[in-house]
């Protein structure tokens, strides 16, 4: 490592640059943001729409469904039921569009190089 | 069975023995790794080995504190419905660190937030200021913490004058510094993976135990709640109970709310563990591990808050020494007697020593490996044995001030020091965490603004507060200086920081595209990230 003052330069013996413009990684990269960011905003637009409710909404999410259970039960034990399933359609997405994609990039680096990162210590900064 | 004696049902000398027995299994598993911790990966990391589900269990007994445990089920218990508004804000969370954070941070750092920032922008700068953010965070956690083992002391081993509940946190802080310095990450780990089990297990029988004399029915259980708390009950199934009186305490809710999603995928402790696994894949399978563990215990606390309403009541819960923190001891007494409490207590307490010891760790990580190896040495310490030196005299330093800090902090609200440390996280860290792995233009004085801005926003305007002073529940009730009207910061102080990120890096030219190409295709594909260790 050179001086800590200053930005680090790329790792050498790989062409960076060109593997980020590459057709493949640019795949890869509109495939990962296509899928995580419309989802984040979805799940943080239901969290927020829950937790307003809960503090404006006081006479809808009190209406009782049925016996003692009410609106703000049900709202609440849904945002579980999202959370769950998110994650598992976020299991699903990756194993079938990114891991296959991705680990091709990283063979095709990882084979035209020296490793970049082997030792336990000095590592890759 | 006199519930009013409550807590006088705890057999103190049961209560230690259990714990005790905890505490003999988890040195001697920690004894036994700590043969394979020499290096600064071991130390730091545990060579990168757990697998996804290990670090899964493990993260979730990192996560579940005692505020969690007893807090939540308390709040629910005597406030209702709000004390579970919390627990959801702590699993939606979650999904901040699965999609955007956990994959790409275990691909371009080593250990620390510190070792992501640097990649592409000025080391010195970035990691002093991650550093510090670090240990704000942590420390404020670590306060809640030890402040929390307190008030159980007095709950659950009778303990009730200052100088023996000190005592109760010098031994629970010493046990803790044991675990960190001579296990290292790797002991650490176990100690949480142990106390995970035991926790989930222990809410798991209550909870089954309480649905059972309901006849596994949710609606008789809410029923038999609001039976119990009289006049009062009705509202417990409503929200409002604690943030629903006023207009100034509905905005104080959304602005918890919005740190307690934020903060999560910011805590350094949580980020930490993300490393101790070999891979993206398997720090993806730790979270899917982690969200499913997290979110059925925080089921099970719904079930235990309104059965301690129910079977306890709020009166007896409020009136118990500890006070709501008493409830799910109080239930485990009325369901099963002296036994299930001094597992209960024993469980409680186990979770105060691995929390308390993840965040050692990652406190002394962050001083050891930004600080001085790569500030104060300049990054030319190839001398890790040192670095590693250095990393457990730090845990002790902090050990001892967490000794220190829960001792004067004995008493303190502990929900309000949890949020607070929630709110840090939010504005300190994860705007620059997304901006860093996200945003091609951002720079050093990107992330310098956003972290220091974010920090300073969120502090001020915790200790110009309600919650610090001008109130009746506030830290300083007798004096007035509050003018900010919320008790969280998060509404303002978030936002503010992703902002002055922006700004911060616009106004500089500092660019590195190069090295951003290098980061953006290593944190996506795992090129080059680090392998695990074998031993």
């Amino acid at each position: 490592m050179s001086s800590t003052d200053q930005t680090p330069p790329p790792t050498p013996g790989v062409d960076w640059a060109e593997i980020q413009q590459s057709a493949e990684f640019r795949e890869l990269r509109r495939r990962l943001r296509g899928w995580v960011f419309p989802m984040t905003v979805a799940f943080l637009v239901w969290y927020m729409l829950y937790v307003v409710m809960s503090s404006y909404a006081h006479d809808f999410m009190s209406t009782k469904l049925w016996g003692n259970i009410n609106v703000a039960l049900v709202f609440g034990l849904l945002q579980f039921v999202s959370t769950f399933l998110i994650t598992g359609l976020y299991v699903r997405f990756t194993n079938r569009k990114i891991d296959p994609l991705a680990d091709k990039i990283r063979h095709d680096i990882e084979g035209e190089t020296s490793p970049v990162a082997t030792d336990t210590e000095g590592g890759v900064r | 069975m006199n519930l009013a004696q409550g807590i006088e049902g705890s057999n103190a000398a049961l209560n230690i023995g259990i714990f005790a027995v905890f505490v003999v299994i988890t040195l001697v598993i920690v004894f036994r790794v700590s043969r394979s911790s020499r290096t600064a990966v071991d130390y730091y990391a545990a060579g990168h080995s757990f697998t996804g589900a290990q670090n899964g269990i493990a993260i979730s007994g990192d996560y579940m504190s005692a505020a969690s445990f007893l807090g939540i089920a308390g709040s629910i218990a005597v406030a209702g419905y709000d004390g579970f508004l919390y627990s959801i804000g702590f699993l939606v969370a979650w999904l901040v660190a699965l999609l955007l954070v956990a994959e790409l941070l275990r691909n371009t750092g080593r250990y620390t937030m510190g070792d992501v920032l640097s990649f592409r922008m000025r080391q010195r700068q970035v990691r002093a200021a991650s550093a510090t953010s670090t240990l704000v965070v942590s420390f404020f956690y670590l306060l809640a913490q030890m402040a929390g083992a307190g008030g159980l002391v007095a709950l659950l081993l009778g303990v009730t004058n200052k100088a023996g509940q000190a005592a109760v946190i010098a031994v629970v802080g010493a046990i803790m510094i044991l675990y960190v310095i001579i296990g290292g990450m790797r002991g650490t780990t176990w100690v949480q993976i142990i106390k995970a089990a035991m926790l989930i297990i222990g809410a798991a029988v209550m909870f089954l135990w309480v649905l059972g004399k309901y006849g596994f029915n949710l609606s008789d259980l809410l029923g038999g709640a609001v039976e119990r708390a009289g006049d009062a009950g009705e509202a417990l199934l409503n929200p409002g109970g604690l943030y629903g009186a006023t207009g100034t305490s509905k905005l104080d809710f959304v602005s918890l709310a919005l740190a307690l999603v934020f903060g999560t995928a910011g805590l350094p402790h949580i980020l930490m563990r993300f490393y101790t696994v070999p891979s993206a894949k398997e720090a993806r399978k730790s979270v899917v591990w982690a969200i499913w563990l997290i979110g059925i215990f925080y089921l099970f606390t719904l079930v235990l808050g309104y059965g301690a309403g129910a079977l306890v009541g709020a009166d007896v819960i409020t009136a118990a020494p500890g006070g709501q923190n008493s409830a799910a001891p109080l239930l485990a007494y009325a369901l099963g007697g002296t036994v299930l409490l001094g597992i209960i207590a024993a469980v409680a307490f186990a979770t105060i020593l691995a929390v308390v010891a993840g965040l050692t760790i990652t406190a002394s990580a962050s001083f050891a490996h930004d600080i001085y190896a790569n500030i104060i040495k300049k990054g030319a310490a190839d001398d890790k044995a040192a670095e590693v030196r250095v990393a457990r005299i730090t845990a002790l330093v902090i050990g001892a001030l967490a000794i220190i800090g829960g001792i004067a902090a004995n008493g303190q609200n502990i929900a309000f020091l949890v949020a607070l440390a929630f709110a840090v996280a939010a504005s300190a860290n994860l705007p620059t965490i997304l901006y860093s792995l996200f945003w091609k233009r951002f720079n050093t004085s990107g992330a310098l603004w956003s972290i220091y801005g974010g920090l300073a926003i969120c502090v001020i305007l915790i200790v110009f507060s309600p919650a610090v002073s001008g109130g009746e529940k506030s830290m300083f009730p007798s004096v007035d200086f509050a003018w900010f009207p919320l008790a969280n910061p998060g509404i303002v102080s978030i936002p503010a920081a992703f902002l002055l990120g922006y700004v911060g890096t616009v106004l500089s030219k500092e660019r590195n595209e190069a090295k951003y190409a290098e980061m953006e295709v290593r944190s996506l594909t795992g090129a080059g990230a680090e392998k695990a260790v074998v031993h």
